[in-house]
């Protein structure tokens, strides 16, 4: 585990990281185009990341072991239906959090 | 009527649904970071300095896991290279908001980003200002309910268990958005085979940076000449 001190060092170290991905499309594209190579991270590399990142959430997930992500994945699947139906990002966070903390309470 | 120089209150309306939103996604990140063995006060550090939901929610994880710094930054930029495709389709909007543009830069998140290509500005007010407002009240609404639910973290002895899936729900809500937007589902079955590849190969400690590095590879070789 990172130390309190380590984290307090990293923390504003990320914020620069975060704040350069926010500036850079203003510092270099104010007066002209941006590059191809801009558009391909653009179009392709967001879906990709959230997808990773969607593995990575349920990482921790034992398989072998009962009840084996099924709790997971039916509150996975209630967000995606939430949000496919309604396009209300709160809703679907919302419901399918309380939804998991329940199966989570009484399972 | 007199220009107010921070026009709060006309921002406010707009904002609402993020009110709710952050406070929905905030509470539960200062309640993980307190269960990380956090003092309450880190969570506003970070959510006052990053202001990144995805972000925060991943350095949890990184500082658990006792991930090295290089390794947090590489991440981080991963994580929240989306930032780059908002801002791009900003650049002429920003361009009249004058001493407001610095702190809009900073304060872009996915929510802010959705507030302000959406919201018409006021015929009496200033769009630099205005715009300045509702990313001033995201950001205000984000802190709070980080310190909410870190404090509730420390303070309340109710289980909290199961509440870190709003983070699962919250990248899943980004994807379904991205692939409603594109229509292009190859970029996300990549990253979803080279995440279960990597989880299986390095482990649940290593595989997001290793799923990132090789995701992004393939993407280049099927994708690179498309674009």
């Amino acid at each position: 585990m990172t130390t309190l001190t380590e984290a307090l060092i990293a923390v504003p170290l990320m914020a620069l990281v975060i704040l350069a991905t926010r500036a850079f499309p203003f510092v270099l594209f104010s007066h002209r185009d941006p590059p191809k190579a801009i558009r391909f991270v653009e179009r392709f590399i967001p879906p990709m990341v959230m997808a990773v990142l969607v593995v990575y959430c349920l990482k921790d997930i034992r398989w072998t072991v009962m009840p084996s992500g099924i709790r997971e994945l039916a509150a996975l699947a209630l967000v995606v239906a939430l949000h496919l139906w309604k396009k209300n990002a709160m809703l679907s966070i919302f419901g399918g959090t309380a939804f998991y903390m329940l199966l989570r309470a009484v399972s | 009527m007199r220009k107010s120089s921070i026009p709060l209150g006309a921002a406010f309306p707009v904002t609402v649904p993020v009110l709710f939103g952050y406070l929905a996604i905030g509470i539960p990140f200062g309640l993980m970071l307190v269960k990380a063995g956090y003092p309450w006060y880190l969570a506003p550090v970070m959510s006052i300095l990053m202001y990144a939901g995805a972000g925060q929610y991943i350095a949890v994880g990184l500082f658990s896991a006792g991930v090295p710094i290089a390794g947090m930054l590489v991440t981080i930029l991963m994580v929240n290279i989306r930032h780059i495709v908002y801002g791009l389709s900003l650049v002429d909007k920003f361009k009249t908001a004058g001493r407001w543009k610095p702190y809009l830069v900073f304060a872009l998140t996915d929510e802010t980003y959705a507030l302000l290509t959406g919201v018409k500005v006021p015929a009496n007010l200033d769009s630099g200002a205005f715009y300045g407002s509702i990313a001033l009240l995201d950001h205000l609404y984000w802190i709070a309910g980080s310190v909410i639910g870190a404090l509730a973290g420390q303070f309340i002895p109710f289980s909290f268990a199961g509440i870190d899936f709003a983070l699962t729900a919250l990248f899943a809500v980004l994807l379904i958005d991205q692939l409603s937007r594109t229509g292009d589902l190859l970029p996300a079955a990549i990253g979803l085979a080279c995440a279960a590849i990597a989880l299986v190969l390095a482990g649940p400690a290593n595989m997001l940076i290793t799923a990132l590095a090789a995701a992004l590879s393939v993407l280049v070789l099927v994708r690179g000449r498309a674009s």
